[in-house]
Formats: structure tokens, C-alpha cells, sequence
């Protein structure tokens, strides 16, 4: 049987003497470093993005619409003009298309374990949290662009950062270590949650207080005061502040300290929960 | 070092009210196919999974290849391999893409993972489609890129859940050609299949799964035996006459006939065939056409019945499989 067909079909028909040859020729090679692995899955995630180029829809047509829509929308009635408002809000809408776009690290892992590739990966002997770490190191191309985006729109807009070229860049470099930790948010919730459609709705739940509760668009002062408490503890709000300071080259105050820190509680602690849900998710 | 692949002792999986796995006993030895033979639902991908590291059990023990699945399940992960409706490929990546991916996981470098990529495309009657995406592939192809990837290195173990499910009949005589070839070479295969006739073919041993628990192990020959010496397959040419042939069968051979959904077969166990002569004849007498008339070793659906009490499969997808 299987020699006929090799006669008829060379090309296409699976050649049993090869696949013999193929299990004996073979050495296991050494076991890959952990770095080695994460690197690995990342660069599985960018060749998603030279497959799929639809996915970057979000992290380029959103901060486009987001930027355009809240500059000239509040703009005008917050500080009299879009040129005064911009200075404040560029950074802040750049860290709130980033983060926003953080939320699909979910939806891109239920999919991963609904195809049965996730499997694959966790059936493999390698260090465990590397398939994890490969797709948030993948998606931070996808926040660089987004923020590269942003940036982008508001200059055209009128945008002229005081803090220049680098202030900017230590801005978005801040901004993509919280969202390293916030990822982390989304793997678990991913893992927890049955269905791609409930990690969005789920996502969109926590996402949204976080993000409009802050001082992204508007001064905290002007807000009742139990909203005032709200946007005071909220991370995002310390984020934003360290981004801004440095992009609009102010003194960068206790912010990002806090910021740093909390990346690093995101990661310590919904790192620890994603993992001890990986050994074993339904 | 054990001379066992796989050994459990009441390994249980619950999910919620369901005892997906009810505590089973294991104990294959190494070398060859084992079977894991059951209807969808009966816990067979539950236990391969835990099996395979993949989920924790609840309760109970499991050993693989002498490492325990729990305790040092990365030691299992560096021997094993699972291909399966939960492990499969990335349909977004090419399939050169897709096994210099694992290639790299495993520890190879770029140009090494490029060449056991391409060698095993190559084996695998894949290099034409080497560059396209696996959505865009064939559901044979498909398969046969999901166990290359389990093979990019040589695993002593292999599971394969369902391989053949949803294939047609040349592509699946593809896989079981596969799968001798791997045996032929030393890997220990433990499949889980739906199909009888696959188990059959494939399997050496062979453990019959319902509701979360081993109902019966054997060979092949054994489970068939174990139901009775032979088995009386009478078709009637037309399906009118199935009520006054079985009066007939019943009375010459003094055992019971069952039906099946086949609106023209009987089926019986049989001890003792020395009155199947006259029960042709008698037949005959009467009048009755038959299409078919044959004495022979059971089936193993007529053993999954027989142990079980209820059918391996639903009619429909028995015609599937005829097919």
C-alpha cells in the first residue's frame, strides 16, 4: 500500500523509510535557555503579524481615531484650544491607546488554547512561563507601534514635546514596562475565562474605570471629591503623570517610582496566579 | 528504570458532577501500540492529558516511562510527545515555520532547526507545502504536520489522540502507515481512537474505555473471545423476512438473535456450531433470499456492546467509517 502510493505520488504521499530515517538521524540538542525560549515565542508572534498584517489594525487605526476624537473633542472646552489642551493630553491618550490595546493579549491566548497550539507548547520541555513571556514580548512590538502611532498624530496635530526626542522615549519606555505587568492581567484572565468573546467582556470591565478614572483627559481638580480619591490611587494616573513629566520635560516626580513598582506587583502577583493556573486550566 | 511505558494506579480527573476519569489502572509495557479504545466522552483525551502532563489528576498515581507525571513531569515533557485534537500546530505560521519553531524550542539553532524542519517536511510529504500556511492545508496534511512536529525530536513515548477522526480513508492509511513506521523503529504509541476497526488494526493491546473507566483489556483477539467462540452474521435479502428468519435461527440453534440497526441483519453468539448447516438449509426451506450468511470471530463493536451493554458508536458515524 504505502509503496504504491510512494510510486504514484512521490512528492505528496508521506514516505515511511524517510520518516524512519528521519526519528534515527536526529540528536537531541542541549535544552534551550529560558531567554532562549521567551525569544522563540516571540519571534513566533511577530511572524502572527507578517501572516496575519490585520491585527495591527488596533494599535494603528485606534490611536489614530482615539487621538483625533479626544483632542478635538474636549480640547476646546477644557482649555479653550487644541493647541493649549495638546501638551496635556498627548501623552496621556498615548497611554491610554497602549493600554487599551494590552487587553488582546487575552483573547490572542483563549485563541491560542481553543486551536490546540497552547498544548503543543505546555506539553513541551521547556522553562514554563517562556510561551507566556514570548507573546507579551511579541505584543510589546505591537504597543511600540501603537505608541509610535500616537506620537505620530499628535505631532501632526501640533504636538512639540518639551522634553524632546528622549524625554519622549523614556515616556514610552515607561509606559511599555507597565504594560509588560498589565499583560499579565489579561494572560490570567485568558486563562480563566471560557470563551474569547467573555475575555473581552470581562477586559472591557476592568479596562474602562482604569482608564477613564484618571487624569488622562482632565485636571482631577475640577472632580467631585469621592472621583478625586478614585483617581488618586489609580496607577494609571501615577503613570500618566511619569509619562507626561517626561515628555513635557518637567521634574519627574515620585510617579515613577510607583509606577515601576507596580508593574513589578502586576507581575509578582498575576504572574504567580497565570502560572499556577497553566499547570492545570480547564 | 522500569520496563513499563505507562503505569497508573486510580487515576481520577472530576470536573464538577463528571468523573471524566474514574480511577484506572494502567500498566502497558513499553514497545508497540497500545489502544485506548471508547466512545467521544468516555475520558479517553482526559486521561491522555494527564498523562501527558497537560492537566493534573485529582486523585491517584501515574507513572510514564518510570518518571511520575506530577512530580517530575518535566522529566515526562523531555520524553514524550502528544499530538492531538488539543496539540496541534499554529494555523497562522507556514509549516517550515511551524516545525522550526519547535525545532528552536527543543534547543536547536537556526540553521540546524531549518534542517530538521526541512528533513522532516521532506519524510512527511509536506516540502511542496512547506511555504503555506497550515489553514490552508489539507485535513491529511494537516495531520501529518501536527505528528512531524511531535517527532522533531524522536520521542520514546507517543501519544496520539484520535489521529484519523475526520480523515478519508486514504489519508488515514497514510497515518497508520506512519504509525508502523514509528513502532517499526522502537517508539512505544499510545492511541486513542473512536474507530474499532482502527484499533484492531493498529493496536497490539488494546483498553476498552466507558465512562471514565477501563471496562475490559486485552488484545484484540482476547476481547473478541471473551464475548463467545464465534459470532452468526445472517442478512436477509429483503427486510420483510428478517421476523420469519430469526423464528427459524432461533429454533434450529437454540440461541437468541439479536437485531441491529442494520433493518436486515441478526447477530448471535455462538458455542457450539454444529447446527449451522441445518439452520442454512432450513432457511433455504423457507424460502427466505439471504445476502449474507457468515460465521466468524465478533467484532469489536459487537465486544463494545457485549461489555458495555450499548453501542460504540452512533449509526450515523458507523456509515462514516464504512465509508
Amino acid at each position: 500500500m504505502s509503496a504504491q502510493s510512494t510510486a504514484e505520488e512521490a512528492p505528496r504521499a508521506p514516505q515511511v523509510d524517510a520518516i524512519a530515517s528521519a526519528l534515527t538521524s536526529v540528536e537531541r540538542p542541549p535544552r534551550p535557555s529560558a531567554l532562549s525560549a521567551s525569544m522563540s515565542f516571540g519571534w513566533r508572534a511577530l511572524l502572527k503579524i507578517k501572516h496575519v498584517p490585520e491585527q495591527l489594525a488596533d494599535v494603528t487605526l485606534f490611536p489614530v481615531i482615539m487621538t483625533l476624537l479626544f483632542t478635538y473633542l474636549f480640547g476646546g472646552a477644557i482649555s479653550g484650544s487644541v493647541e493649549s489642551y495638546i501638551a496635556y493630553i498627548a501623552p496621556g491618550v498615548m497611554v491610554q491607546s497602549v493600554l487599551f490595546i494590552t487587553m488582546y493579549s487575552a483573547s490572542t491566548l483563549r485563541t491560542d488554547i481553543d486551536r490546540g497550539v497552547f498544548d503543543r507548547f505546555r506539553s513541551l520541555p521547556i522553562w514554563r512561563a517562556s510561551a507566556l513571556i514570548g507573546m507579551l514580548l511579541g505584543d510589546a512590538v505591537r504597543y511600540t507601534l501603537g505608541a509610535a502611532v500616537t506620537a505620530a498624530v499628535c505631532l501632526a496635530i501640533g504636538w512639540r514635546p518639551e522634553g524632546g526626542f528622549l524625554g519622549v522615549l523614556a515616556g514610552v519606555a515607561v509606559l511599555l514596562i507597565f504594560a509588560f505587568g498589565l499583560g499579565w492581567v489579561w494572560l490570567f484572565f485568558g486563562l480563566i475565562l471560557r470563551t474569547p468573546g467573555s475575555v473581552t467582556a470581562v477586559s472591557t470591565i476592568v479596562l474602562m474605570p482604569v482608564l477613564f478614572g484618571s487624569n488622562i483627559f482632565v485636571d482631577p481638580s475640577t472632580m467631585p471629591g469621592w472621583l478625586q480619591a478614585w483617581v488618586d490611587v489609580n496607577p494609571v494616573s501615577g503613570l500618566v503623570t511619569a509619562v507626561r513629566a517626561f515628555m513635557n520635560g518637567t521634574p519627574v516626580g515620585p510617579e515613577l517610582g510607583m509606577s515601576l513598582a507596580w508593574s513589578a506587583g502586576l507581575v509578582a502577583v498575576f504572574g504567580s496566579l497565570t502560572m499556577w493556573k497553566y499547570r492545570d486550566p480547564r | 528504570m522500569t520496563d513499563l511505558a505507562i503505569e497508573t494506579a486510580g487515576l481520577t480527573k472530576v470536573y464538577g458532577d463528571t468523573r471524566a476519569v474514574d480511577g484506572i489502572d494502567l500498566a502497558i509495557a513499553r514497545g508497540g501500540v497500545h489502544g485506548f479504545l471508547g466512545p467521544n466522552g468516555a475520558g479517553k483525551t482526559t486521561a491522555i492529558r494527564m498523562l501527558a502532563t497537560l492537566i493534573r489528576p485529582d486523585a491517584g498515581s501515574a507513572k510514564v516511562l518510570g518518571r511520575d507525571v506530577v512530580r517530575e513531569a518535566d522529566a515526562v515533557r523531555g520524553l514524550v510527545s502528544l499530538t492531538g485534537q488539543f496539540a496541534s500546530v499554529d494555523e497562522d505560521l507556514t509549516g517550515r515555520e511551524n516545525l522550526r519553531l519547535i525545532a528552536k524550542l527543543y534547543g536547536f539553532r537556526g540553521g540546524a532547526a531549518t534542517r530538521r524542519a526541512d528533513e522532516l517536511l521532506e519524510a512527511f510529504g509536506l516540502a511542496d507545502a512547506a511555504d503555506r500556511q497550515v489553514k490552508k492545508y489539507s485535513g491529511g496534511m494537516r495531520r501529518r504536520i501536527d505528528i512531524a512536529a511531535s517527532l522533531v525530536v524522536s520521542p520514546e513515548l507517543l501519544f496520539l489522540d484520535e489521529p484519523t477522526t475526520g480523515l478519508d480513508p486514504r489519508a488515514r492509511n497514510e497515518v497508520w502507515d506512519i504509525i508502523r513506521a514509528l513502532v517499526a523503529h522502537g517508539t512505544t504509541v499510545m492511541l486513542t481512537t473512536q474507530y474499532l476497526d482502527e484499533a484492531d488494526q493498529l493496536a497490539d493491546r488494546i483498553s476498552v474505555i466507558d465512562r471514565g473507566r477501563i471496562i475490559a483489556e486485552g488484545t484484540s483477539s482476547e476481547l473478541k473471545a471473551s464475548v463467545g467462540s464465534g459470532t452468526l452474521h445472517v442478512r436477509v435479502m429483503h427486510r420483510d423476512d428478517r421476523d420469519a428468519a430469526r423464528a427459524i435461527l432461533v429454533r434450529e440453534l437454540g440461541v437468541d438473535f439479536e437485531t441491529t440497526h442494520d433493518p436486515q441483519a441478526l447477530v448471535a453468539g455462538l458455542e457450539d456450531r454444529s447446527g449451522v448447516t441445518r439452520a442454512l438449509t432450513a432457511l433455504e426451506d423457507a424460502d427466505i433470499g439471504l445476502a449474507q450468511f457468515s460465521l466468524g470471530q465478533p467484532t469489536l463493536d459487537e465486544v463494545f456492546l457485549a461489555l458495555t451493554g450499548h453501542a460504540a458508536e452512533e449509526p450515523t458515524q458507523d456509515a462514516e467509517e464504512a465509508a
